[in-house]
């Protein structure tokens, strides 16, 4: 049994040995491989940013209540507690209209022009954010409409639409990951199996004879296998290194981007999980290819 | 040890190569095939390592029938049987000791074993201060004994040559077949392909002849 991984081991090396020989092909051909892998792995990293984002500012849907301009102070408050009893309801924010008139002027830098027309045309507002349970599309529309019913309210208007689209739009971000994935998966399939296809000629002779005093296919395959293998490995390593490249040289501009927006968002990277699924996705499907590889040139050498 | 009955090998292309050659190798005998060029020596002996399969009748190498032999098999069959080419077939990039350590390697030998045995067949061949050096380095005879080392490092029962001297001045050439004829002192089973009559008068040995792909001449 030591023996048996004492030759592995030896086979593993010489097959590293192998790469290093031929530094500069196997430089270009780990690039190739690092490109296409570092692309859907960039992908994923933004659109996993995106939902991020999306939830960190609108985890739920809201609905504003734009109350009738004529109620008292005493009827909102009982309007506030009766809103709070329904159990589709986990928070209500009450904003006064004199409150929503002072951020009115701040932000909108309108102030002046509101001091002329005196008096508030803001209505008082109340913010519900309903309950995770209450959250689905339907369930909201019902809500929408229990609180519009009363008089006291004269719009209520469903945060929604564009949280619906935002999680669309991931969605198919996410498809299109995938697709990408699959896709370049393929070609990296292509690109190692090319690569082993050159190192199965360069070493046609050896492979003959090795066949002739009986090396089994086993034996054959064994560093073409481990070359693949480690192919794959380098080349979703070298991806991982772009990435984290790139996020390095976004996340100053993005950091400040979001500062603009009053965020403390901070872009977040691949992810230990996700990285090394990456890397041993990309040495399976090296050892994959590499496989497909060297069967079908070993035919020749065995007649059957 | 080596048993044909009615071997016929057709190319896909329709050449002929062998029809209905018929014949038997003891243990421990020794046997020249020869015959002119494309007659189908070589041919005959790419059947016995089954780097090709007989078109059609019975091969029966070592007791084992090879018609019958798969092809996960090929390789153990291969171990048990020496083969010396007429170009040698060494890598050049791997020191003599490694090249005729290959089979050894190759059959999973340990490592202690393996210079052992290396040592013991280069010393055979008479190569033994050489082990450390490239093929490219030596001369053609060098080249041919560090092959002949190569083929009987796994001690086996029998042993094939396809023109084992066929790039070689008779000087050399004598000396290579003489090798051979030790082995078989040896009680290892031998069979030479040659086109050289020299060795044939010389050596007086079975001659299996064959012409147009039959065997038309048995001396046994």
């Amino acid at each position: 049994m030591t023996n048996y991984l004492l030759r592995h081991l030896q086979v593993l090396f010489f097959s590293f040995g192998q790469l290093v020989r031929t530094p500069l092909s196997s430089a270009l051909g780990i690039s190739v491989l690092g490109i296409a892998l570092a692309l859907p792995c960039g992908l994923y990293v933004l659109v996993t940013n995106a939902k991020s984002i999306s939830l960190q500012w609108q985890g739920r849907p809201q609905v504003s209540l734009f109350l009738n301009l004529e109620i008292t102070d005493a009827q909102t408050r009982a309007l506030v507690e009766q809103i709070k009893k329904y159990t589709e309801v986990s928070e209500v924010k009450y904003v006064p209209a004199h409150a929503a008139l002072e951020e009115f002027k701040a932000l909108s830098g309108f102030g002046d022009a509101l001091e002329a027309i005196g008096g508030n045309p803001l209505p008082s507002v109340l913010i519900v954010k309903p309950t995770e349970d209450a959250s689905t599309p339907i369930a909201l529309q019902h809500l929408v409409e229990k609180l519009h019913d009363s008089d006291k309210v004269d719009l209520a208007q469903l945060d929604l639409e564009w949280v619906q689209r935002l999680h669309a739009m991931i969605r198919l971000s996410q498809r299109g990951v995938i697709l990408l994935a699959v896709l370049l998966g393929l070609a990296v399939v292509v690109i190692i199996s090319n690569t082993i296809r050159l190192a199965i000629f360069n070493r046609r002779d050896e492979i003959e004879i090795i066949s002739l005093i009986g090396g089994t296919e086993a034996f054959i395959q064994r560093p073409f296998l481990y070359a693949g293998w480690i192919l794959g490995v380098l080349g979703a390593l070298f991806a991982l290194m772009l990435v984290s490249l790139s996020l390095w040289l976004m996340s100053g501009p993005i950091e400040d981007l979001a500062k603009l927006y009053g965020s403390n968002f901070e872009l977040k990277g691949l992810g230990v999980r996700p990285a090394a699924l990456l890397v041993v996705i990309a040495g399976t499907l090296g050892w994959v290819a590499s496989r497909i590889t060297v069967g079908l040139h070993l035919d020749r050498l065995y007649s059957t | 040890m080596i048993h044909f009955s009615q071997v016929h090998k057709v190319y896909p292309n329709g050449h002929e190569a062998l029809k209905r050659i018929t014949f038997r190798l003891d243990d421990t005998e020794i046997a020249f095939l020869t015959g002119h060029s494309g007659a189908g020596k070589s041919t005959l002996l790419r059947l016995i390592t089954l780097t090709e399969r007989p078109t059609r009748g019975q091969i029966v190498v070592n007791d084992k029938n090879l018609t019958k032999l798969p092809r996960s098999k090929i390789p153990y069959l291969r171990r048990d049987v020496g083969v010396v080419f007429q170009d040698h077939k060494l890598l050049y990039d791997r020191t003599v000791f490694d090249n005729v350590g290959l089979p050894l390697v190759v059959s999973g030998i340990g490592h202690r074993d393996t210079a052992r045995r290396v040592r013991a067949a280069l010393d055979k061949v008479g190569l033994l201060n050489r082990e450390n050096v490239y093929p490219i380095t030596l001369s053609g005879g060098e080249q041919q004994r560090v092959g002949i080392a190569r083929a009987v490092v796994n001690r086996p029962r029998l042993l094939l040559a396809d023109e084992p001297t066929g790039n070689l001045d008779p000087e050399l050439a004598d000396e290579i077949m003489d090798l051979f004829l030790q082995f078989n002192q040896h009680g290892v089973t031998v069979l030479i392909a040659t086109h050289d009559r020299r060795h044939i008068d010389r050596l007086r040995k079975r001659v299996l002849l064959l012409k147009d792909a039959e065997l038309i001449r048995d001396s046994a």
